[in-house]
């Protein structure tokens, strides 16, 4: 009798579990339907348009009815007038990009040395300095940056923008790299030393290499940084000659009767680097990141 | 190296560290040190002393700040920039906190949504906004469009009312940003050792105390740094306000990043720009030095 009871209750509650776990199940899948569709109708919408033509985007369709790659095929061959200079601009993209990327691994990792290695009495100056930096929003500083450019003669030359972004990406490469370092023994610094190496010896043949995996994940940080930028490009760099994708496409914006089709078409050529970039080096990305996780 | 050598190397080795520091070793380690230093000094000295000292000198003027809070546009401003922040920094917190337990399940399905659900943080911010924009446009945008052919609902004119405008801001700002923390919440949560919930629930704690007593404390720390690192990074947040509502209608949904730019290089008045962006100091302030001091006191690292 008792045994039967028991059985009975047990078969009952793994039927009660297996209730829940479908229950959880169903949740977990709505969830994840929610945010599938959240993530991406923004990015579906820049498709939508762009494979659009002129006329179709008026008719509110859901999909493109006839897709067409005509507005890639116009911003590829440069054949509107917002997009003469395409490809030029488009390379200036990529010099502000590699530019920075260089100025803040350099800056950066010699900054760092001198905190972590070098034991100069006064390398918290250096810290505090790149914690203000790190806490003051960038689009604070426009005005009297933009004025500033201007006394330095750089207005409308790509160095002025190159040299505000590597400001605000180094005080992040100065922290990332400072945590690193401290996992390469001090001792190879001191033997390297003793053996008669410089300080910008041990700087090049030790240091450097033994923080690759850092400076991957601090170089890609400021690509992306500089690439993305729009707020410093669009106030310093004004001319066709000298503006970089970022600013060509928000011109889109300056008329009501823009061909929306080839704004979005430029959009998505101008993401696909960065987010090429971004899943080619997802692991780095999160094992710097993930310096920022708990530590006990 | 032989015995005799061994013997007499004791008191080389006394004799030149005791003179090495002052006259062989530490002055040109001095140098170097002040060689590897400098571009970082210089950088900081040109184009973050000198444009903070300018600034403060452009907004100066008491005149600036009186004329205003004489303005309504520049105290909608401020009532938008703290209704934007709070709400979208808090909201986004809390979904990225749920969201980053939701990632933690293991399934195959879980890993690639993650993958996807990353997708608006790698996507840049201009572009990714411009499209947002698009989409709430009233007559042939995309969310119109789905409500009326789902729903059969005529939706509003998003971005002619100041209420909705603000809150496809929001609804934006969070878009972008909430893949970055919920990463961030995702390492958080990875790193707390699985060996406490298997004690735990070999004690016999549920879910709920699995969750109050291990995850809840432990994460305490990073979510308090993050609130108040995203609180700084929403303040100064340009291009979302520019490019999804534009400000509009007529200047109602502006912040302080965006109205500080618009009188500096739109009415061509730098001083009053300056003043705008410098009013929000009783704002910054505060969070930086709880961040400082949160920082300082923690071994959470950014």
């Amino acid at each position: 009798m008792s045994v039967t009871t028991a059985s009975s209750r047990r078969i009952r509650s793994k039927g009660h579990y297996r209730l829940q776990n479908y229950a959880v199940e169903a949740a977990c899948i709505a969830l994840g339907f929610v945010i599938f569709v959240w993530s991406l109708t923004p990015i579906y919408n820049m498709w939508l348009i762009a494979l659009n033509d002129h006329g179709a985007i008026f008719s509110g369709a859901l999909y493109p009815e006839a897709p067409t790659f005509k507005a890639f095929r116009v911003v590829i061959h440069q054949d509107f007038w917002y997009l003469a200079r395409f490809w030029h601009q488009f390379g200036n993209s990529f010099i502000v990009g590699l530019s920075v990327t260089f100025l803040t691994l350099l800056i950066g990792s010699l900054a760092s040395f001198t905190i972590g290695r070098m034991r100069l009495r006064q390398g918290w100056l250096l810290t505090n300095a790149a914690l203000m930096t790190y806490v003051i929003p960038a689009s604070f500083l426009a005005i009297p940056m933009y004025r500033i450019m201007g006394i330095y003669n750089l207005s409308n030359h790509l160095s002025s923008v190159i040299l505000a972004l590597t400001t605000f990406a180094t005080p992040y490469a100065i922290f990332i790299f400072s945590q690193y370092g401290k996992s390469i023994p001090m001792e190879l610094d001191e033997s390297a030393r003793i053996d008669g190496a410089t300080p910008l010896q041990v700087y090049f043949r030790i240091y450097l290499p033994l923080m690759a995996p850092a400076l991957v994940a601090v170089g890609t940080y400021a690509l992306l940084l500089a690439w993305n930028e729009y707020l410093y490009n669009f106030l310093l760099l004004s001319t066709p000659q000298s503006m970089t994708v970022a600013v060509a496409l928000a011109q889109f914006l300056n008329s009501d009767e823009s061909p929306w089709h080839l704004m979005m078409a430029t959009a998505i050529i101008y993401s696909i680097p960065p987010i090429v970039l971004y899943y080619g080096f997802r692991r780095y990305m999160a094992a710097g990141l993930t310096m920022g996780g708990v530590k006990g | 190296m032989s015995l005799t050598q061994q013997a007499i190397a004791p008191g080389i080795l006394v004799s030149a560290a005791r003179r090495s520091p002052r006259d062989r070793r530490r002055d040109p380690e001095w140098l170097w040190a002040i060689a590897f230093a400098l571009p970082y000094a210089a950088v900081f000295l040109a184009l973050v002393l000198y444009p903070i000292g300018y600034g403060l000198w452009l907004g100066s003027e008491p005149a600036l700040y009186v004329e205003l809070f004489g303005s309504p546009i520049y105290l909608t401003a401020v009532a938008n920039t703290l209704i934007y922040v709070c709400i979208s920094v808090n909201l986004k917190m809390a979904l990225a906190f749920v969201l980053s337990g939701f990632f933690m399940r293991r399934r195959w399905w879980i890993k690639a949504l993650l993958v996807i659900f990353i997708l608006p943080w790698a996507t840049p911010s201009l572009p990714a906004f411009m499209s947002i924009h698009w989409m709430l446009n009233g007559h042939w945008g995309l969310i119109n469009s789905a409500l009326l052919a789902l729903f059969d609902i005529d939706g509003p004119i998003w971005l002619i009312d100041r209420w909705l405008g603000m809150g496809a801001n929001i609804a934006a700002t969070i878009w972008k940003q909430l893949p970055f923390w919920t990463v961030i919440f995702l390492a958080g949560r990875m790193a707390i050792p699985q060996e406490l919930f298997e004690a735990a629930e070999v004690d016999g704690a549920g879910r709920w105390h699995r969750f109050r007593h291990i995850t809840f404390p432990l994460m305490a720390n990073l979510y308090i740094v993050s609130t108040l690192l995203s609180t700084i990074w929403t303040l100064g947040e340009f291009n979302a306000v520019n490019f999804v509502s534009g400000g509009g209608p007529s200047m109602s949904t502006e912040v302080l990043a965006t109205i500080g730019v618009r009188y500096a290089f739109t009415l061509a008045r730098p001083p009053l720009g300056v003043a705008a962006v410098l009013s929000s100091l009783p704002l910054l302030i505060p969070v930086v030095a709880l961040l400082i001091y949160r920082l300082r006191k923690s071994s959470v690292q950014l």
